[in-house]
């Protein structure tokens, strides 16, 4: 009834305006997260190497230590990787927080009356699904890069140290769970931010996207499960 | 046929609600939900109870006043307004769940009745072309390719009824924002307020306390107008070009 | 034997200028006095409504710097019932080239009124029409258009030129959004006071000028005062005191009934319009009607079987048994015939035996033709969201069945008085859109109440208004005035009263047989026993309503059940007033057919020698006699003919 006069955007700066809002947030989420898939797909591929045996995956894995040399000190180009998917993964998650916190408030009662979701388990899984995943990459860095949850962890032996981890079952299962959910997650997720990104121009281009973002998930999935896999067949020893 | 209606009673916005089940004998199928209403609530008056009260007024569709929850769907089963829709998409003896819209920004003002002046307030922030009476140029100076005024038509048949927000988890107004960005940002005319149109809304939608976006399309499903999903799409690009150009 | 009212001095519309009637609107515009910029925001000005007449309006004076003040029952100014207009938006464009101009708009108005209208006023709208559509296309309105980018037009009801813009089946809702999206960049800009969920319950009158309204908060139930420079009622017309009409169920006189009863004077009120294709009813509790656009007549053929009692369904009636009586008996015009021609002719198919579906009560609008000839998916184009909003109502597929459709009350070419300022008798009360009277006589063509309501609203309000609020020097009014006290009370001990009743019927109860009573006696076609008969039953429904109402609940809450209830007193009201203005006027014309007034062959004959007039009626009170004023019609540019459209 009474006039509602709101603080307008006009005075904000760019990096304010998107920060502020809903879909800002979201682009954030969606930016981030096609970092951090991007980084999954290279990370995916160099896992593959186990399979050319011990000398290819280590040297591959010393060579990452390498890279940028000698503009860069060693491991430095690992360090700045590092330091992008943390501030990456940060940024992911505070806005996921913040947007679920928003979403949770603005619908405060429930409806009696069952609602039948209309949207795929892919998507009704994000936020729970994205908890579980960061759970599954601490118990990853803990288990492979620090290696205090690894079974027989060698600092100089990558290799090693893989193929100790799926010689034991529950390792298996936590990492096949993990990896499943990445596979979930990336497949709403890709098409999610390109929506939120605005990329499909047109309706005729969603069944592209999904594809696209499909066929990535499933890349990243059976790619990353290869390994488990190939050490519980023996195929890697 | 008979069916039991449950509905959402509430006495006033600081009320408690619940359910409450009626039993009604002679339901015809080609009764409007709204009429069955009607029925229901004659009894009511004459039983020396108070009547349902609900928000309707055309009747036909169009000016989007109907807003009840029908078995957890905005509208009901159909892809149509409540007013449209009429008790034979219904059985004998089907339990029937009435709610009413649920969304922090639609409080309850009695029974099925909600509060919807946010949509009013996003549309004022921007929802509109800046063209005071008397400036106009002939309606032919500008013709508009046909695609771009189909685009527009279509996104504004939306009837501001806000059952896009009631069926969406997050109580997200985007659909009913990018619509009528959608709407008037496909014409010529819309063009020289394109960003700050959407920025206000936006920020306007915000303030509101509507929920965000997560691309269920939950709300697609429940438009009587069938409003795409596309126009999301659209706004999202549109709202991060006008941040980019701050 | 009396027919209970007396006669007062003859009326006449001052405002309008004299001398050549291209002329008089710019006459009138530059003799109008202007209110200085810096000023208008001193002005207050109270604007009850926002369809298109009320939101054009708000959004135009605030626009130009006044102070508005704006009211709507509805939750939000969105829904006003303006919405629903589905066919289109006249213009005289002459976009097509085909002979169409200001003049023959004017003329076609002024002839499909059945010559009961003001020339000034008519011309007047049709000048303003082009600027319409220029204004609304600015606002983004999107109207159809062809592969060229260009606006499409199509003919409508009763003219033979294609001047009609539109938007699919939906025009009423898009010019309601332009408006209400000009409305809401002046809320926004704080020019413009909304109060939504606010019905108006009275006028405030000070000292012979309208200086206000009472009005009731519907959430809380406060009734307050609400006081300003001039008062604008923009509050639709009247149809639902026929209960069952294509109006929204909230639309109600009470508006228009309240300022008549502060001494406004009402104009015809026996001029309703019949829509001749609406879904016919289904049963009892049908609530309302839905119309089907006009725009279907254009491509759907009329038809009813041509023997009485065909109880055969449509597919199995060979061509030479169908009767397209449209075609038939008005060969020129055939299935486009003005709305009140096409309504009693299918009342008349349908007395003589020959309707069609349940009771007899419809007749065929047949798209197979069409189907054939332009094939479905043109058909779906035009006509798509009519067909399956025809389909969801009555789950047939008018695709493959021809629809049924019959008459249903539609829209009121009668109102309140307004002079050509379209301000009423009472100073500073100005009469907008369908509440008034003005430009349609006694028939409305179809696709003008859209042009005469933001004819009205952006354009003609606005320069008159200004000449008001400029002329007079208007004090500040102080709440605690006399005037204001009373009508704030008498507003109060009204709705005490309804609560008070706790009797044994409902309002709607009343309502409906109120209504039958108005369709079977003061519908299609009236005679003078059955409107005595109803003038003789009005007063007994109304003594029997304040006896026997039952409004439950209280005052100080959402109480829709009280809102009924007083809008239906005052039909109850306003129900005798239409009644007994059909009675005086023994002629047919347009929408008022009075079958002791026919020529042999059934059509209407108007009587120019005795009734060429606009019955202004004042109030003298609850059941006592009204007086008749009675404002003669000159026609200077169209000579009136007895309209043929054979």
């Amino acid at each position: 009834m009474a006039i509602d006069i709101r603080v307008r955007p006009a005075e904000l700066t760019a990096v304010q305006t998107v920060w502020r809002s809903t879909i800002g947030k979201k682009a954030v989420m969606a930016v981030t997260g096609l970092l951090m898939v991007a980084f999954l797909l290279a990370h995916m591929l160099g896992n593959l190497k186990i399979f050319f045996g011990p000398h290819d995956f280590d040297g591959y894995a010393a060579w990452l230590r390498t890279i940028g040399e000698p503009v860069l000190h060693g491991a430095w180009f690992l360090w700045i990787l590092r330091a992008v998917l943390l501030v990456a993964l940060v940024a992911h998650v505070t806005c996921a927080v913040q947007l679920s916190r928003r979403d949770r408030a603005a619908r405060p009662t429930r409806y009696a009356h069952g609602q039948r979701a209309r949207a795929s388990f892919a998507t009704r899984t994000m936020r729970w699904g994205g908890v579980a995943l960061g759970l599954f990459l601490i118990w990853h860095i803990l288990d492979l890069t620090v290696g205090v949850a690894n079974p027989d962890f060698d600092k100089n032996g990558p290799y090693h140290n893989v193929v100790a981890d799926f010689q034991v079952w529950w390792i298996n299962l936590i990492y096949v769970v993990g990896v499943l959910m990445v596979g979930l997650h990336v497949n709403h997720g890709f098409w999610s931010a390109a929506q939120t990104l605005g990329l499909r121009r047109r309706r005729g281009r969603d069944l592209t996207l999904r594809v696209v973002g499909s066929a990535l998930a499933a890349a990243i999935t059976l790619g990353f499960l290869a390994v488990p896999i190939g050490v519980m067949t023996g195929l890697v020893r | 046929m008979k069916i039991t209606v449950r509905i959402w009673r509430q006495a006033g916005p600081q009320e408690q609600g619940a359910l409450v089940a009626y039993d009604l004998d002679e339901v015809s199928p080609d009764m409007s939900f709204l009429e069955m209403l009607d029925v229901l609530n004659e009894r009511l008056i004459l039983g020396g109870q108070e009547p349902v009260a609900f928000d309707h007024d055309c009747r036909e569709g169009i000016c989007g006043a109907c807003s009840t929850v029908i078995n957890g769907r905005p509208h009901g089963p159909e892809q149509t307004t409540t007013c449209q829709l009429h008790m034979r998409s219904f059985s004998d003896g089907d339990v029937i769940d009435v709610e009413p819209w649920r969304s922090r920004a639609f409080p309850v003002i009695k029974d099925l009745v909600v509060d919807r002046a946010a949509l009013d307030r996003i549309v004022q922030a921007g929802g509109y072309i800046t063209a005071p009476t008397g400036t106009a140029p002939d309606a032919h100076a500008t013709p508009v390719p046909k695609p771009a005024a189909d685009t527009a038509f279509e996104n504004a048949t939306c009837i501001g009824c806000g059952a896009c927000v009631a069926a969406c988890p997050n109580g997200s107004a985007m659909l009913f924002t990018s619509a009528k960005a959608a709407h008037l940002n496909a014409l010529p005319q819309g063009q020289p307020e394109r960003e700050s149109r959407v920025l206000n809304m936006v920020a306007a939608m915000d303030a509101e306390g509507f929920g965000g976006c997560t691309n269920t399309g939950e709300c697609v499903g429940s438009c009587p107008k069938g409003i795409p999903f596309q126009s999301i799409v659209d706004l999202n690009r549109d709202f991060l070009r006008a941040a980019r150009r701050r | 034997m009396t027919l209970g009212y007396t006669t007062g001095t003859p009326l006449s519309d001052t405002a309008a200028p004299s001398g050549p009637i291209e002329e008089r609107w710019d006459e009138r515009r530059f003799a109008a006095k202007l209110v200085n910029p810096a000023n208008r925001r001193k002005h207050r000005v109270i604007v009850v409504g926002t369809g298109l007449a009320g939101g054009s309006a708000g959004a135009t004076l605030a626009e130009q710097g006044y102070h508005v003040v704006q009211f709507c029952f509805q939750d939000s100014p969105r829904r006003a019932h303006s919405v629903a207009a589905q066919g289109g938006i006249n213009a005289a464009k002459n976009y097509r080239n085909d002979g169409d101009s200001v003049r023959r708009l004017f003329y076609d108005t002024v002839k499909g009124g059945d010559f009961r209208s003001r020339e000034s006023n008519v011309y007047r709208l049709a000048q303003v029409s082009t600027q319409i559509i220029d204004q609304c296309v600015a606002q983004g309105v999107p109207f159809a258009r062809e592969y060229g980018g260009l606006l499409d037009n199509r003919s409508f009801g009763g003219v033979q030129v294609s001047r009609t813009f539109y938007a699919r089946g939906q025009t009423g809702q898009q010019l309601l959004l332009g408006a209400y999206q000009a409305l809401s960049r002046q809320i926004d800009a704080g020019n413009v006071e909304l109060h939504a969920r606010t019905e108006m319950l009275d006028l405030i009158v000070v000292d012979g000028r309208a200086r206000g309204i009472v009005a009731r908060d519907l959430v809380t139930g406060e009734v307050t005062t609400h006081l300003a420079d001039a008062v604008v009622l923009a509050t639709g017309g009247y149809g639902n005191v026929f209960y069952l009409s294509t109006n929204a169920k909230g639309s109600n006189a009470s508006a228009i009934w309240r300022a008549h009863r502060r001494g406004a004077f009402l104009a015809n009120p026996c001029f309703t319009q019949i829509h001749p294709t609406c879904i016919p009813r289904t049963g009892e509790h049908q609530g309302k009607l839905t119309l089907m656009s006009e725009s279907l007549r254009n491509d759907g053929r009329i038809w009813v079987p041509a023997a009485q009692g065909d109880t055969r369904s449509p597919e199995q009636i060979p061509e030479d048994e169908r009767d397209y009586y449209l075609e038939r008996l008005y060969p020129s015009f055939g299935n486009l015939v003005p709305r009140d021609i096409a309504s009693r002719a299918a009342k008349n198919q349908c007395d003589e035996g020959r309707g069609v579906g349940p009771g007899g009560l419809g007749v065929y609008l047949d798209f197979r033709d069409a189907i054939a000839r332009m094939g479905r998916a043109a058909i779906e184009e035009k006509y798509g969201n009519l067909f399956d909003m025809y389909q969801r109502i009555t789950a047939e597929n008018p695709y493959e069945v021809p629809m049924r459709i019959y008459p249903a009350i539609h829209y009121t070419m009668g109102g309140l008085w307004v002079d050509y300022d379209l301000q009423s008798n009472v100073p500073g009360l100005y009469v907008i859109g369908e509440a008034n009277f003005s430009d349609h006589g006694a028939n409305r063509l179809g696709a003008s109440a859209l042009m005469q309501g933001l004819a009205d609203g952006y354009f003609v309000l606005p320069a008159t208004l200004a000449d008001y609020l400029a002329r007079h020097s208007l004090e500040p009014v102080d709440p605690g005035h006399e005037a204001v006290r009373a009508a704030e009370s008498e507003v109060g001990d009204r709705l005490a009263r309804l609560l008070a009743v706790r009797g044994t019927r409902t309002v709607d109860s009343f309502h409906r047989e109120l209504g039958t009573l108005l369709w079977d006696h003061c519908g299609m076609a009236r005679t003078e026993s059955g409107l005595r008969k109803a003038l003789e039953r009005i007063p007994r429904l109304r003594e029997e309503f304040w006896r026997e109402v039952l409004v439950p609940g209280t005052g100080e809450q959402l109480n829709q059940e009280l809102e009924k209830a007083n809008r239906v007193a005052d039909f109850l009201e306003f129900a005798e007033l239409m009644v007994l203005d059909a009675l005086v006027r023994e002629e047919s014309c347009g929408g008022h057919f009075r079958e002791e007034s026919q020529t042999p062959d059934g059509e209407a004959r108007r009587d120019d020698e005795r009734f060429s007039y606009v019955s202004a009626w004042e109030y003298t009170g609850v059941g006592e006699e009204p007086v008749l004023h009675a404002e003669a019609l000159e026609f200077d540019y169209v000579h009136p003919v007895q309209r043929s459209y054979a």
